[in-house]
């Protein structure tokens, strides 16, 4: 078990107070807050290395490509990517998704043609697809969850014989918890010749992950919810694809040879980096990777995993609580609502009392519809959140609860 | 006889003034939800749904001899308290009156951040649209 007490002090934003009382941040798989050391890395690379990468002959700029470049060089080596260039840097996962629905929808989407997703996405690999069939006047094939918020494989299986071009599958929802079977899922598509993204914006802070051992063709997540900053992440894609995937965005930087009537592009992965990149932000990702590879994959998910199970039968105890989400196969996110109590007023009283959850739809409206319900609070834990938390956070339900009933 | 916007503000900001304790003001805003003046079920329609809210909320105006009376549902106790602070502020208001006023007592009873730009309730649209509605009977009066 990692020393949670060590590291809630690395991160100054936990220790405020919200309405005279101590934070409770429960908001994680919205974003995590981040830790000094990577506060520290976005002031340092401001103060002493900031220049505009590549091409610089100049000191400044060698020094801040070189540390950009490494950054890359370390998470090919965190998620086991083949080579360094299958990393392309992206202001997120969604940007990450966006660039694949556009460029390797492209390159093999014709008229009429399918994409496979689960009804559990976010909307950020919902809608990109969505879009991308309606251009094409194809179809988005959407493979049902049970009752629990399990994927069902079977169902997959089937749509799967209607020949998608492409599948798009969350590694965990971040509406309901659940981890889904990601690696069958892989293998199944591929058995049809079919590639397949995984959105791993929910898995990259609380799981390892070795893309070789997946077998997945892409793979997407944002710096921000794994304890770094905003405005970066990453899209890893097999060099076959990215090869023959055309660009994305086009202007500097991706560019080779450039004149009035044609340009050739840069090789791999600046062929997907147009324009200045968020440098800072993805140093800061770097430093926020290490960080979470220092604490180690395994103690974080079994301190989630026990945060879960503690938070889970705590809950349950609560009369008419319902938790939407109940996979065998689950992640630290607990989605739930109490009797009719509305999440609105539920998260409000919440916060009063100095609890940070999230209320609404958590961009996955189609999940919501799928339960029947306005939207759901959800509490989602990180590796800094304690026992004692979870003993507030139920005390604090129990207090709304009275004076909403 | 109905007391002017500023009587009834202050009004509700006494109200207020009688609890120091965050809690004590939530549940007397929740037991003000209950006295909302209901909106008519045939105007339950999508077309009187604030939108930018995360609760529901509906809006329903009537223009009478000169003065706007307004009639609102939430499906969020909180919004609705709310929504009834606001109709108890506006209703039977003159559409002048309705448009002049700052709402500042929303403010002075610790509940400015309701009506944050960032704060997703849509309790800014509910306010626009209320004004709305008396610019337009103030409109089509004037004709």
């Amino acid at each position: 078990m990692p020393d949670v007490a060590s590291i809630r002090k690395l991160f100054p934003a936990l220790h405020q107070e919200v309405y005279g009382k101590p934070l409770i941040y429960l908001d994680n798989a919205a974003t995590t807050q981040k830790p000094q050391q990577v506060i520290d890395r976005l002031v340092d690379y401001y103060s002493q290395e900031n220049s505009n990468i590549h091409r610089g002959v100049h000191h400044l700029s060698q020094k801040a490509t070189l540390a950009y470049e490494s950054a890359r060089v370390f998470i090919a080596g965190l998620i086991n990517a083949n080579h360094s260039h299958e990393i392309i840097f992206t202001r997120g996962t969604t940007e990450s998704i966006n660039l694949v629905a556009s460029s390797l929808g492209n390159l093999l989407m014709q008229q009429g043609d399918k994409v496979l997703i689960t009804a559990m996405e976010h909307h950020s690999n919902l809608v990109p697809w969505q879009q991308l069939c309606i251009k094409h006047r194809g179809e988005l094939l959407v493979t049902r969850f049970d009752e629990t918020g399990t994927t069902d494989l079977n169902h997959f299986k089937e749509l799967l014989t209607r020949k998608p071009k492409i599948v798009a599958i969350a590694h965990i929802s971040n509406a309901l918890g659940t981890i889904n079977p990601i690696q069958e899922m892989i293998r199944l598509s591929h058995e049809q010749g079919i590639p397949v993204l995984v959105d791993g914006a929910q898995s990259i802070a609380h799981s390892a992950i070795d893309v070789q051992q997946l077998d997945c063709d892409f793979f997407a997540f944002s710096a921000h919810k794994a304890y770094g900053p905003m405005g970066a992440g990453v899209l890893y894609g097999k060099t076959k694809w990215l090869e023959k995937m055309p660009p994305y965005h086009f202007g500097g930087e991706m560019v080779d040879k450039v004149n009035f009537t044609e340009t050739t592009f840069n090789i791999l992965p600046f062929k997907f980096e147009a324009g200045t990149p968020n440098v800072e932000a993805v140093l800061g990702m770097e430093t926020a990777l290490k960080f979470v590879k220092e604490i180690g994959y395994e103690n974080i998910t079994a301190h989630e995993d026990a945060l879960l199970r503690y938070a889970t039968q705590k809950l349950m105890e609560i009369d008419d609580m319902k938790i939407f989400g109940s996979s065998p196969h689950k992640a630290a996110v607990i989605s739930f609502q109490i009797g009719n109590i509305h999440p609105f007023d539920m998260g409000t009283l919440l916060d009063k009392m100095g609890i940070a959850v999230r209320t609404g739809h958590h961009c996955a409206q189609p999940v919501m519809d799928a339960f029947d319900v306005p939207g759901t609070v959800r509490a989602s834990f990180a590796v800094y959140n304690t026992f004692q938390e979870i003993d507030t956070f139920i005390a604090a339900i129990k207090k709304a609860s009275a004076m909403l009933a | 006889m109905i007391m002017k916007t500023e009587e009834i503000q202050a009004q509700i900001i006494s109200e207020f003034a009688a609890f120091d304790d965050w809690m004590d003001k939530y549940n007397l805003l929740i037991e003000m939800g209950k006295d909302t003046p209901m909106i008519d079920a045939r105007f339950k329609t999508n077309n009187h749904l604030i939108s930018g809210c995360q609760s529901k909320v509906w809006l329903h105006a009537e223009y009478v001899d000169g003065k706007v009376f307004f009639t609102a549902d939430s499906d969020a106790v909180i919004t609705k308290g709310i929504v009834n602070l606001l109709i108890r502020a506006l209703s039977g208001q003159s559409p002048d009156d309705i448009l002049a006023t700052d709402l500042g007592f929303l403010d002075q009873i610790g509940l400015k951040e309701h009506l944050s730009p960032t704060r997703s309730n849509g309790l800014l649209s509910m306010v626009q649209q209320m004004k709305l509605y008396a610019k337009v009977f103030k409109l089509k009066a004037g004709n």
